[in-house]
């Protein structure tokens, strides 16, 4: 479509002087992205004086990671011109499941659980994106509604023994050390530094994105697709699982539909921070800043004591504007 | 399309060769039709008192599904998607709802044209958003989402207002005989006036040739631009008669989107749309929902956990895809 709607005008660059700066921004996405996010935390400062602190920072951090992982599975996945629709509802069931679990098998056992069932629903996904060739969002949009009934059953079997959210799981995604750095670092950083060391340094990286580039080019040059596919999806419902423990953590709740509401803003995480839905474009450090931007805007419509109805028309606005205004930047 | 056939065949091969192209143009949607036959008579044997009453009941609920899985053809048609039909629909819902309450026939006839006026523009607004920013369809219209849910908020915060009485009585009771329901009448004849002379004119065919190839129909001297925007139009059109449907079934107007989305871009996929755009038509879709609504009417009547049924929902809509593609793959080998 882009090809089309490209005027020859348009696409000549109109300052000769800002051409420079233009593939500058395009080869390092992530300087805008900083540059926005300084803007917003400037924009935070100048709205409620005194507000931004190391204190302030952590709180931003510690709602922005598991954000942060599940923009990572949806940076991973659009790589190969993916999506993972079903994060939110693996989260979601991963949480909980280890909740009503832990009472019963102690915490490692039903971390495994989580994890496992998490990995199998990747499992699935991965088969029919792979082998079937559904389109993804249709695959993983009704694994999503499988995974949702599933646990909604399963809170009825397990209604009478009661739930709670383990303390260790409240400490790693709720608790500050120093009183301003988020103990769900701890947790992040490795799963970060895999994810970019896998997406850059690894032979499977590069496939994730020569599949997104030309899937039919990866295939006719040997590439097994569908069973690259299917480690790329089983990685995605894990991380999702992970991502769900530090929900359940953060907010102290066990519910299964606990990360809905984050399905959307891990598309959006993904998209601000460069990566591109039609694939082979992407970087994992893009997605964190753009979840980080994404987490700072809600604060910053929260604390303006604007009404939920307003907030939603805004940060609706915003996705729009920081994805066209980047696209302008860096296109072309 | 006869134009190709050689008229000195034999008439009986010839009557053959019509209904082979049918047979292979419309399989999926006979397949469909084949479906939804069968699973009336499941019903039957299931609940043998499943008459009139139970149609009835199904024609309300499918109505504004139906409307929501025609919106979403009319986007993915044209090699788009989108995913802010649910709070589209909520938005007419409440508006009309909220300009109803109190007033008088007449007026309500006002609040329809402009709830379809409304539609038009939102829908105008989002295409315009996915083809002047050049963001991806799936992205725009997820903004979109919050927005346009923001704004049913700010029309009516919590469940109210009211529905003209002439437009209830539009979707609710039998027509003629018993068996058949107005909420099936409406929507037939409501895609009958929009959709059939469309598709059978100039704009529907740019529509089915940029979602087929846009390189193809911008080089036809299609202007790719406006049709994308015109199939935005169309999805806010239908999402907005959705919302009407709501408000007059229901009789007040609810800012929460429903389900409607997800059910209709299950719905585009079930009734044989090519998510790739150019291919597919409406009738699929339609019939889809009211597959997927009896399905649920049947989990019911069994006494199935309504939980299951939504597994269900989920592993028919993946089953079902998976063949498809099967048959798909087959038949490129």
């Amino acid at each position: 479509m882009t090809s089309i709607t490209d005027t020859p005008t348009s696409r000549r660059p109109r300052w000769t002087t800002a051409a420079g700066l233009r593939s500058l921004f395009r080869e390092r996405p992530i300087i805008p992205l900083l540059g926005l996010l300084a803007i917003l935390v400037v924009l935070s400062e100048v709205i409620r004086p005194g507000i931004v602190s190391p204190n302030w920072a952590g709180v931003m951090i510690r709602g922005a990671i598991p954000l942060a992982i599940l923009a990572g599975c949806q940076t991973i996945t659009m790589v190969t011109a993916g999506i993972d629709l079903s994060v939110s509802a693996v989260a979601s069931m991963s949480g909980f499941v280890v909740a009503t679990l832990v009472g019963d098998m102690g915490l490692p056992v039903a971390i495994l659980v989580a994890l496992i069932v998490s990995a199998i629903v990747g499992f699935v996904n991965g088969i029919g994106a792979g082998v079937f060739r559904v389109h993804p969002l249709i695959m993983t949009l009704g694994m999503s509604l499988v995974v949702l009934g599933l646990a909604n059953v399963w809170q009825l079997v397990r209604v009478q023994t009661g739930s709670g959210v383990p303390t260790e799981f409240r400490q790693l995604g709720a608790n500050m050390m120093f009183g301003f750095i988020p103990v769900s670092l701890l947790l992040f950083i490795p799963l970060a530094l895999f994810i970019m060391f896998m997406l850059n340094r690894t032979g499977f990286g590069r496939l994730l994105y020569a599949i997104g580039d030309n899937e039919m080019a990866s295939r006719l040059s040997g590439a097994k697709t569908w069973q690259v596919l299917t480690v790329l999806y089983v990685i995605s419902g894990v991380l999702a699982g992970i991502a769900g423990f530090l929900y359940s953590g953060l907010t102290n709740t066990a519910s299964v539909t606990l990360a809905d509401s984050a399905l959307l803003p891990s598309a959006a995480a993904a998209v601000i921070g460069g990566t591109s839905i039609l694939g082979g474009r992407g970087t994992y450090s893009g997605t964190i800043v753009g979840a980080l931007i994404l987490t700072v805007i809600s604060s910053i419509l929260s604390s303006l004591g604007y009404p939920e109805a307003v907030r939603q028309i805004l940060f609706g606005s915003m996705i729009v504007f920081v994805a066209a205004a980047y696209n302008r930047i860096t296109l072309d | 399309m006869t134009t190709g056939v050689d008229t000195r065949e034999q008439p009986a091969t010839r009557v053959k060769g019509i209904l082979n192209k049918l047979l292979r143009r419309n399989g999926w949607t006979l397949g469909l039709v084949g479906i939804l036959a069968a699973l009336f008579v499941v019903t039957r044997i299931v609940q043998p008192s499943y008459g009139p009453n139970g149609i009835q009941g199904l024609a309300i609920s499918v109505l504004p599904l139906a409307l929501a899985a025609v919106a979403q053809t009319c986007a993915v048609l044209g090699r788009g998607i989108d995913l802010s039909i649910g709070s589209m629909m909520a938005l007419a819902s409440v508006v009309s709802a909220r300009l109803m309450e109190d007033q008088s026939e007449g007026f309500a006839v006002l609040v329809v044209f402009g709830v379809v006026l409304l539609g038009l523009v939102v829908g105008a607004i989002n295409g315009a958003l996915v083809v002047f920013t050049r963001v991806p369809d799936i992205v725009v219209t997820l903004a979109m989402l919050f927005v346009w849910a923001g704004v049913a908020l700010l029309v009516l915060n919590t469940p109210g207002g009211g529905s003209a009485e002439w437009l209830t009585n539009l979707t609710r009771g039998p027509l003629l005989t018993e068996w058949l329901p107005k909420a099936a009448v409406a929507l037939v004849v409501v895609i009958a006036a929009i959709w059939v002379p469309i598709r059978r004119s100039r704009l529907g065919l740019s529509l089915y040739a940029v979602g087929s190839d846009s390189l193809a129909a911008f080089r036809s001297g299609v202007s790719v631009t406006r049709i994308k925007i015109f199939s935005y139009m169309l999805a806010g059109l239908f999402s907005a008669l959705g919302g009407l449907s709501l408000t007059a079934t229901t009789g007040i107007g609810t800012p929460v989107p429903g389900p409607y989305t997800l059910m209709s871009v299950a719905a585009v996929v079930l009734g044989g749309v090519s998510l790739a755009g150019g291919r597919g038509g409406v009738f699929g879709p339609v019939v889809a929902v009211v597959i997927l609504s009896l399905l649920r009417t049947n989990m019911t009547f069994l006494n199935v956990d309504t939980n299951l049924a939504t597994v269900a929902q989920g592993v028919i809509l993946v089953g079902v895809v998976m063949v498809g593609s099967l048959i798909q793959l087959r038949r490129e080998r």
